[in-house]
């Protein structure tokens, strides 16, 4: 229970360890334990940030759906016009088609009637001279008749 | 335990003797007969009467020791893991460290409003060391002192450093020069116009004013130092004395043990009650240094 040089030598070690712990022990552990609760703070907020973006992005996606669900109504309305307009077209053009077809075998029939006319004339004329130099017994020349016989003809 | 041969009283009193290394004076006749030359001589006391005769020029090896030793713990504990401390995840000790160093730096924020760097680090080195220092109050009283004398012969062990007064004036002491110190390069001459002309405003009252603002400043470091000693010395004294009830008969094992349980368990409150009071303390009378009026 003596004061004595204890005391001093306790001072010293006293200076001693507070000097370490200054230098040491205390920077290092305030220094990390400030870096994690900024680093707390800032995944808070990024959390924070994240679940507004995700609303942010829901309502987004929402929206965006909403759109697509339109556009892709009036494609489909767009191919359904389109594709009725093709088959009136198509109608149309069969139509148009036939119609033509129609007219050329008409036209072709004419013609073969005619062709057919003519020939049948050609030949009645034959015919008509061969029967009347049979009925006149003399022969008809060709020529000098040929006004008259042409006429008859054309009179079939 | 108190040996067959050994009253009571000589137990206790072997308890409360530091190991002491220091100077007998010249012509000190020593316990076991021989005569100390004029010159004197650096010897282990060997008892009381021994320590006492050495004055001032002594050392408590025991309580030194133990004392650097705790402040070694503590220092390396700290420093291991301040080297590994990052800002990741934290888990067993690093945790334990953290709460204490976020407790005593919550405590040194709350109490001191100045700039100082110092301040919380003394604060932690005073707290955890003196905690360590108290917690060797609940190491059983006889395991390392009869430890030390049957493999080592070490007659003398107080393991507390705490219950040696020199150790605990040692730190006020310390913590007192630095109140002076921050006074003197705070306030200037502030410091001497606060002793002087404080409580009474008058220069009538300087004497008067010196004499009990100077009793107020001295009261600080011996109340600071005294309180810690006081408490942990009385622990310690009715663990000793627990430990010489064992001594009184088989009858005496039951309350004693229960008493020593009960002390125990009640000292578990002192020791981290009495190491946190020093550190509010130390902070406070530095915080009051700090204090320009």
């Amino acid at each position: 229970m003596n004061i004595n040089l204890t005391l001093i030598g306790q001072m010293v070690a006293f200076v001693c360890f507070v000097m370490f712990c200054m230098k040491y022990v205390w920077p290092p552990l305030l220094a990390a334990m400030a870096e994690r609760e900024k680093k707390i703070a800032d995944g808070l907020a990024a959390a924070d940030r994240a679940s507004h973006d995700l609303e942010l992005a829901q309502e987004k996606a929402v929206e965006r759906l909403k759109d697509a669900k339109h556009e892709a109504a009036s494609i489909v309305d767009a191919a359904n016009k389109r594709g009725a307009q093709l088959v009136e077209e198509a109608k149309q053009a069969a139509v148009v088609e036939a119609d033509r077809v129609k007219a050329a075998a008409h036209a072709e029939i004419e013609q073969e009637s005619n062709r057919a006319k003519e020939q049948l004339r050609g030949q009645v004329a034959a015919l008509a001279l061969a029967g009347a130099e049979k009925v006149l017994g003399a022969e008809i020349d060709r020529s000098a008749h040929a006004e008259l016989v042409d006429k008859l003809a054309a009179e079939l | 335990m108190a040996g067959s041969t050994q009253t009571v009283s000589e137990y206790i009193t072997h308890h409360l003797t530091n190991l002491t290394f220091g100077k007998l004076p010249g012509g000190f006749a020593r316990a076991d007969g021989t005569v100390v030359g004029s010159d004197g001589a650096w010897v282990f006391a060997d008892g009381g009467t021994e320590a006492a005769a050495m004055g001032f020029y002594a050392i408590h090896v025991d309580s030194m020791l133990w004392s650097i030793g705790l402040g070694i713990v503590f220092c390396w504990i700290f420093r291991s893991v301040a080297k590994k401390a990052e800002s990741g995840v934290p888990s067993g000790l690093v945790n334990g460290v953290e709460m204490v160093v976020e407790f005593v730096d919550n405590t040194v924020r709350d109490t001191f409003h100045g700039h100082n760097k110092l301040i919380a680090p003394l604060a932690l080195t005073v707290f955890v060391w003196v905690l360590l220092m108290n917690l060797m109050d609940l190491v059983p009283i006889d395991l390392v002192p009869k430890f030390l004398e049957v493999v080592f012969g070490v007659h003398f062990q107080k393991i507390v450093p705490s219950t040696d007064p020199n150790i605990t004036l040692g730190m006020a002491v310390g913590v007192f020069i630095l109140m002076l110190y921050y006074s003197i390069k705070v306030k200037g001459f502030g410091f001497v116009k606060e002793l002087s002309m404080t409580p009474f405003n008058h220069w009538a009252f300087i004497p008067v004013n010196l004499f009990m603002e100077i009793v107020g400043l001295l009261a600080k470091p011996f109340s600071l130092g005294l309180r810690l000693f006081g408490n942990l010395y009385a622990g310690e004294m009715i663990f000793i004395l627990i430990a010489a009830l064992f001594s009184a008969g088989a009858l005496w094992m039951v309350p004693a043990g229960l008493l020593q349980v009960a002390w125990g368990i009640f000292h578990l409150l002192v020791i981290p009650l009495q190491a946190f009071i020093f550190m509010v303390l130390t902070i406070v009378y530095l915080s009051m240094a700090h204090e320009d009026h």
